[in-house]
């Protein structure tokens, strides 16, 4: 059966298969030798038979083909009501077509699933929400990934990412010793501005264990810096990782399965290892997703939870300004019109819009809520690795307008976007369509206005 | 002809309908699997309950949702459709003679007349779905031959059943054709698409249970459909 060398069922498990991989910029030979890439429909079968239980055949099954999923879209919206982008048509082209052939498909039409699979749907779960029949069509397309991941058609970026969790247990090629150095450094950093301040290691346990996005390390070490800052500006007994800080999985994008329970298994390890009293995660919406709510679930956990309490940085920053442990100055409150965007991964899928708007409401003097928001927001538009793929960046920039028009219409300059995904895709959205607003995290600007005690001060400090 | 489509095949039929429903029922509930589907059903169990609720509450009362607010011409015909297919299939006295005739079981009955009401709005409604399906592209491009049959099935038993109670036509004839067409669909809901009238309950407990337990439910929220 036909396999290119960079393209092809195996899954990347070596630094070498990696560079590869890498190196074939823009997955030019990759995606050449996808066309010849065959199709091994009884592999194809066999998963489906042995994976496609009652919920997914009845969600296939009782579909009444109302087309009320149509507009709960954004895709569908973006894209000027096309009837392709209707949810229960895009689900029953290609999963449904695949199920009804019982996996007799070809080359052609897995190519036409990976495209729908990965651009056409950012697993948002938005129409599950909207369908009478209870129907979660981003569920079953996390579902079609999985099945195409297994048959190697899977976008390059996406077989990367993988590949990255499966080499280096973290979405970026950092390494055990990249990592903490990168804290060494960060830590050295914050002596320049603040005393008595730490980013301890491996300390066992401790209140918190935090884990974080493998880019924050890579591209964004600031974002460290300034967790650092907060954990210790509320006199948290907190540490990282050495192993298992990497709280991502791109694999969950990519439908590898497989690296998934391998990816969170890891950090649990080091849950199991440290024994903190919880573990708070930075403010990436799909690495919660991973790692708090679906990753108990890969890992085998019957309880649907993690080894040990785990919850988002927003609970820990509600739970922190409303306790006091963080002390804000009320002066510098944010004036202007302020936004908020949902993640779709922890809003509608984790439940943390109203505790996001308890945050809202010690930060910002004029609020304003998009529409729809909470737990019937759109997605950024970036969504579901929508933002890192290269072969489908037009069709992302053109579901990106929904979530524009949002914004646009809020009146605000400036976005409060905590999930890094949606970070990515207002920052991306800024620069396609030319617009004058801004996007921030949370941390720079709890760091901005936190209240610093006179012992974490330097001496010759003269801020005040 | 009469004996026989309201004896032998009248048990048959509601024999199939019955054990159809109870093994679909099993079935969906035998092949939930708490890792697949990542949803804790047995360790949750009060969040669960209370998520599944929730989920099929809301959805069964018109413009309980914000799926129905925002199609409110649609919610009104498919609650009126389904609503107009129970209650005369349930309370119209003919049904109810049958039903003590045979069995000794008497209920609640609503006028003959009503009938027509009920057949009228089927009527209509079927009418508006099958527009629906016609016209507006979003339907259309899901529409398939299969769900004008559904629609056949569930509308039959009003067609036969209006010329039956007219005497339109000859009498004897379309009782029995309309009597047949009512076995049809209940021989038709265990095995097609209007297995919802279980599974929708199932599906909709299932994703309920999912956000009551996993998502959002054990956080304090309650999901607002």
């Amino acid at each position: 059966m036909a396999e290119g060398t960079l393209c092809n069922r195996k899954t990347i498990d070596t630094k070498e298969d990696l560079k590869a991989l890498m190196a074939d910029a823009g997955g030019k030979q990759y995606y050449q030798e996808m066309e010849e890439l065959d199709v091994d429909q009884e592999k194809l079968w066999a998963t489906i038979q042995g994976s496609l239980k009652s919920r997914l055949k009845t969600w296939l099954e009782i579909c009444a083909h109302c087309g009320m999923c149509a507009d709960s879209c954004f895709l569908y919206t973006a894209n000027d009501k096309d009837p392709t982008q209707v949810p229960s048509y895009k689900i029953h082209q290609t999963l449904g077509v695949m199920v009804k052939k019982k996996g007799k498909v070809d080359n052609e039409f897995m190519r036409m699933t990976m495209d729908t699979a990965w651009s056409k749907c950012s697993c948002c779960t938005r129409c599950g929400v909207y369908c009478p029949m209870g129907i979660d069509m981003g569920i079953m397309f996390g579902y079609v990934r999985g099945l195409c991941f297994s048959q190697g058609f899977v976008p390059w970026e996406m077989k990367i990412g993988s590949g990255m969790h499966r080499v280096y247990k973290a979405q970026m090629d950092v390494t055990t010793e990249d990592w903490v150095d990168t804290v060494e450094f960060e830590e050295e950093g914050i002596m320049d501005e603040y005393k008595n301040m730490s980013i301890p290691v491996d300390k066992e346990n401790a209140d918190i264990m935090y884990t974080l996005n493998a880019r924050e390390a890579k591209h964004y070490p600031e974002d460290i810096t300034e967790a650092a800052i907060l954990f210790n500006l509320a006199g948290e007994n907190w540490t990282v990782p050495s192993v298992g800080w990497e709280q991502t999985s791109l694999s969950m994008f990519a439908g590898d399965w497989a690296s998934c329970k391998a990816q969170v298994e890891n950090v649990y390890d080091a849950m199991n290892r440290l024994k903190p009293k919880r573990m708070i995660g930075t403010e990436c919406g799909h690495a919660h997703r991973a790692t708090v709510i679906e990753g108990p679930y890969w890992a085998g956990l019957e309880s649907g939870q993690p080894p040990v309490e785990s919850i988002h940085y927003v609970e820990w920053v509600a739970e922190a300004l409303r306790t006091g442990k963080l002390k804000l100055d009320p002066s510098k409150k944010i004036k202007e019109p302020v936004t908020l965007q949902d993640s779709c991964n922890y809003v509608r899928n984790g439940g943390l819009g109203e505790i996001t708007r308890e945050i809202m409401g010690y930060i910002a003097e004029d609020f304003r809520e998009m529409t729809p928001n909470g737990q019937h927001n759109y997605c950024c538009g970036g969504g579901g690795g929508f933002n890192g793929i290269g072969k489908y960046h037009h069709e992302r920039n053109v579901g990106l307008k929904v979530k524009m028009d949002q914004i646009l219409a809020t009146d605000c300059k400036l976005v409060i976007s905590p999930c890094h995904n949606c970070w990515d895709a207002i920052r991306d959205m800024a620069k396609v369509y030319k617009l004058d607003i801004r996007w921030s995290f949370l941390k720079p600007i709890l760091v901005d206005m936190a209240i610093v005690p006179d012992q974490f001060k330097l001496d010759d400090d003269d801020e005040d | 002809m009469y004996e026989f489509v309201t004896g032998p095949l009248a048990w048959l039929a509601f024999g199939i309908f019955f054990i159809g429903l109870i093994y679909r029922t099993v079935w969906y509930f035998r092949g939930l699997n708490w890792q697949a589907d990542r949803v804790a059903y047995r360790t949750n169990v009060s969040f669960g309950i209370k998520g599944a609720i929730r989920s099929i509450f809301f959805w069964v009362v018109p413009f309980g949702t914000r799926g129905w607010r925002s199609h409110p011409v649609f919610t009104i015909i498919t609650f009126g459709f389904h609503l107009s297919l129970l209650i005369s299939a349930i309370f119209l006295p003919a049904h109810n003679y049958i039903l003590e005739r045979k069995w000794g079981i008497s209920l609640f009955t609503i006028p003959s007349g009503t009938g027509d009401v009920l057949t009228i709005f089927v009527l209509i409604a079927v009418g508006m779905f099958i527009i629906r399906r016609l016209v507006l592209p979003e339907v259309r491009i899901i529409t398939t031959a299969y769900d004008y049959l559904i629609l056949a099935i569930a509308v039959a038993p009003f067609i036969t059943g209006f010329i039956a109670y007219h005497q339109i036509f000859e009498y004897k004839l379309w009782l029995i054709l309309h009597i047949l067409s009512g076995e049809i669909m209940l021989v038709a809901i265990p095995f097609t698409k209007l297995s919802h009238f279980v599974l929708f309950f199932m599906s909709r407990m299932q994703l309920g249970m999912d956000y009551g337990i996993k998502r959002g439910g054990m956080k304090g929220t309650s999901m607002s459909w």
